[in-house]
């Protein structure tokens, strides 16, 4: 509904007000539920209600304030797409196209990851913070930098923060991006390892997908040139074959065997696949690859969406649990603020502003799209989120629990695992746990930690809930583990692959032939040196008795939360210097919270007294433990109490090391809004000048 | 009956247009036709190296993916 419409015929304005009065309180209604219900059940219908109607008011009323008082998007102004059409890189495009690719590029693993492990506090806490979080945080943020970025002929976020705030902010920010990208690959390298141990069907499954997609690649290059289409239905056949294949290898006893790799052993192979990516060429693996990861992506959102719609589960987990204490199994840390660390992406995550900032503003045909794209978009991502929660949430809380607390908390087998969950005051019996995992075509799945594992386990019973029956379980099972991790080996291939030429970038200022990106050893050294980074930090997860999770996912948490902080500096910059200070609150109210909320986890990660929390404190322990000569519970050797040791304190060094990156951009920021809001610098907008569309033709 | 066939097939075209532009695969067709109506003066690139050069182009910046 256009405004010249609404101001000419009162009555609809009338309407218009009467309906967005019923969503307003059908949402708060919905919310008000959740928040007060204790004690029976609840369908996750109210949270779908809660999560919709948030949205649409915030798309509404508040995307629309950006567009309109903000940036005063014009559909009369040229895009860059439309000014610099080159047929490559800068191409108008139809809205819904840009609307699929933006949100392939920015969905991933972390929206599915991050509110399943939040879940250990009960449902309430991470539905609140993700429909909260994403109306008034992640989708501005995708949103602002979309729109500065338009208006900047489609400028990266370093390049912005360089020229808008000052050089230092522009560097700081651009080594944060490196550093947040080796954790971001060592947790999900993490996720995928800890989901694929001792469990030859996924294993089979998962490794077939590199031979398939060699085979697109070399399809799409040799035999039928350019047909990407054919290629990836191609891809997709085989995937439904490497599941099939998998199941028939588990269910050989001497494959299987062969098959059943330890955590150690899955590291090294994911570390040589990410070093092999890097430096084979593109056409071969990461491209058909990501063909295939977004049509799956897109897929299994929609597929979500039915089977949560058809079942309507009831919620499992309590609205609250007693671990908002700080004293969960899977992660710890209080709810304030180690909720909002852990689900991250799916209200607000930095790395959408490198996307925002990257291909998508170059296809824009129409400036008001930002919109639609970057409010639109995130949206859409934070309601994967909230599905990702509903399928947590509706396990029973004891399953939950047994999936995904490690191994140091539940024991070595199914009984002891009982004990430890009935000491939590959750009910499972050994017997159930059997059952499940024999359900799901697995010996064990107790402490897979990581996410994966448990919402492959809500998704299999949602799906078949309403499709095929509980024979289906297993096949299900292995397709949700599948597809979740072919979004992450497509995060960690091209990560690594972007590291690396980061890598080459900063070596070539002390050399300058290092940066040349077909130079073989170059090539080789500096993949070798982003893969020993990443792999660093998995391997220390893969040995740490407490379960890696424990201390990567804060800190993967952590980073991104400050990532996107640094996107809101930008864009409370670009605002306050457009001459809006005024309005500035859209962004500072989010990057204030998120400082607050980055900073006291921070400072809880480096100086908490609980050892299990604090990275110094769990130093001190095993330090004191050393000088008695004796070995902590679950570690093995004096040489790994060395090692663990060491990575306390690397871990404190990296927390230490994107605080202070935060507060540099930070204080840089604040400099230059107190410059120009006390008058000491006049308001410029470094905006692209106004070309105006001549004709408006079919508009 | 033709006519129905034809614009059948236009129809499977666009489709199969629009998905490969959402998974961002490189569009050389669309290329060759910006460059034949806008630089009449310019060689355009062959199908392989445009290829080649769009993928290198996807993948060697942060901002392609995402987690």
């Amino acid at each position: 509904m256009s405004t010249s419409v609404v101001s000419t015929r009162p009555p609809s304005r009338i309407a218009s007000a009467l309906v967005w009065s019923l969503v307003a309180i059908a949402g708060a209604g919905a919310l008000g539920f959740l928040a007060l219900s204790r004690g029976e059940q609840v369908s996750a219908a109210w949270l779908l209600v809660a999560a919709i109607c948030t949205y649409a008011i915030g798309y509404r009323f508040h995307s629309a304030f950006i567009s309109a008082r903000i940036f005063a998007l014009d559909d009369a102004r040229l895009t860059p797409a439309e000014r610099l059409n080159d047929g490559r890189d800068f191409v108008p495009t139809n809205r819904w196209v840009v609307f699929g690719h933006h949100f392939a590029a920015i969905a991933g693993p972390g929206p599915l990851v991050g509110p399943t492990l939040a879940a250990q506090f009960g449902y309430l806490p991470g539905v609140l913070w993700i429909v909260v979080g994403v109306v008034l945080g992640g989708a501005v943020q995708d949103m602002v930098i979309l729109c500065a970025s338009i208006r900047r002929d489609g400028k990266s976020l370093g390049q912005m923060a360089k020229e808008e705030i000052g050089p230092v902010a522009g560097f700081t920010a651009l080594v944060a991006v490196l550093g947040i990208m080796i954790v971001l690959i060592a947790v999900l390298a993490l996720v995928v390892v800890n989901a694929l141990k001792s469990s030859p069907w996924g294993t089979v499954t998962i490794g077939l997908t590199i031979p398939i997609a060699m085979l697109m690649g070399i399809y799409m290059r040799w035999i039928r040139p350019g047909r990407v289409l054919e290629a990836t239905a191609i891809g997709l056949v085989l995937l439904v074959v490497a599941l099939y294949a998998g199941r028939w290898v588990a269910a050989q006893p001497a494959l299987a065997a062969t098959f059943t790799l330890s955590g150690k052993t899955l590291a090294l192979l994911v570390m040589a696949y990410g070093f092999a990516a890097s430096v084979v060429p593109v056409w071969l693996l990461l491209a058909p690859r990501d063909y295939l990861s977004a049509f799956v992506k897109i897929g299994v959102v929609l597929a979500l969406a039915i089977g949560i719609l058809i079942a309507l589960p009831p919620l499992q987990m309590p609205a609250l649990t007693q671990f908002t204490d700080g004293t969960g199994p899977i992660f710890a840390g209080a709810l304030f603020p180690f909720a909002f660390i852990t689900i991250a992406c799916g209200s607000i995550s930095g790395f959408h502003a490198l996307i925002a900032s990257g291909t998508t503003p170059k296809l824009l045909e129409r400036e008001r799209d930002a919109r639609f794209i970057g409010y639109g978009a995130m949206l859409m991502e934070s309601f994967v989120a909230v599905m990702a929660l509903i399928a947590a949430c509706a396990l029973t809380p004891g399953v939950y629990f047994a999936i995904n607390a490690p191994a140091a908390a539940l024991g070595p087998s199914v009984q002891t695992a009982a004990e430890a969950v009935a000491k939590w005051g959750f009910v499972v019996t050994p017997a159930e746990l059997e059952q499940l995992a024999k359900q799901v075509g697995e010996t064990t799945l107790l402490s897979r930690t990581g996410g994966a594992p448990s919402l492959a386990v809500g998704m299999a019973h949602l799906f078949s809930h309403s499709l095929g029956g509980s024979g289906a379980m297993a096949l299900w099972y292995h397709f949700a583990l599948m597809f979740e991790a072919l979004f992450i080996l497509t995060t960690l291939d091209a990560g690594t692959r972007v590291g690396r030429f980061m890598v080459q970038d900063l070596g070539s200022h002390l050399w300058r032939p290092f940066g040349r990106t077909g130079w073989m050893p170059a090539v080789f050294l500096s993949s070798a040196v982003i893969v020993a980074m990443w792999g660093h930090f998995l391997w220390q997860g893969v040995i740490d008795p407490l379960g890696g999770v424990n201390t990567l996912w804060p800190l993967f948490g952590i980073s991104n939360q400050l990532l996107a902080a640094v996107a809101l500096c930008v864009g409370t910059t670009i605002i306050v210097k457009m001459g809006k200070a005024r309005y500035a609150w859209v962004t500072l109210l989010p990057l204030a919270w998120l400082t607050i909320v980055t900073m006291s986890a921070c400072l809880a990660k480096l100086f908490s007294a609980q050892p299990r929390l604090g990275f110094l404190a769990h130093a001190h322990l095993l330090q004191a433990a050393q000088a008695a000569g004796t070995l902590p519970p679950g570690v093995k050797t004096t040489g790994d109490l060395a090692r663990m040791i060491a990575n306390d304190y690397l871990d404190a060094a990296v927390t230490v090391f994107f605080a202070l990156s935060f507060v540099v951009v930070l204080g840089d920021s604040l400099r230059e809004w107190f410059a120009v809001v006390s008058g000491a610098k006049a308001p410029r907008s470094t905006e692209v000048p106004f070309v105006r569309r001549v004709a408006v033709a079919g508009d | 009956m033709r006519l129905l066939s034809h614009s059948l097939v236009a129809r499977v075209t666009d489709v199969g247009s629009l998905l490969r532009r959402i998974i961002g695969a490189p569009d050389y067709e669309r290329y060759l036709t910006h460059v034949t109506a806008h630089h009449p003066d310019v060689t355009p690139l062959s199908r392989e190296a445009f290829a080649r050069d769009a993928l290198a182009r996807r993948y060697d910046q942060p901002g392609s993916r995402c987690c």
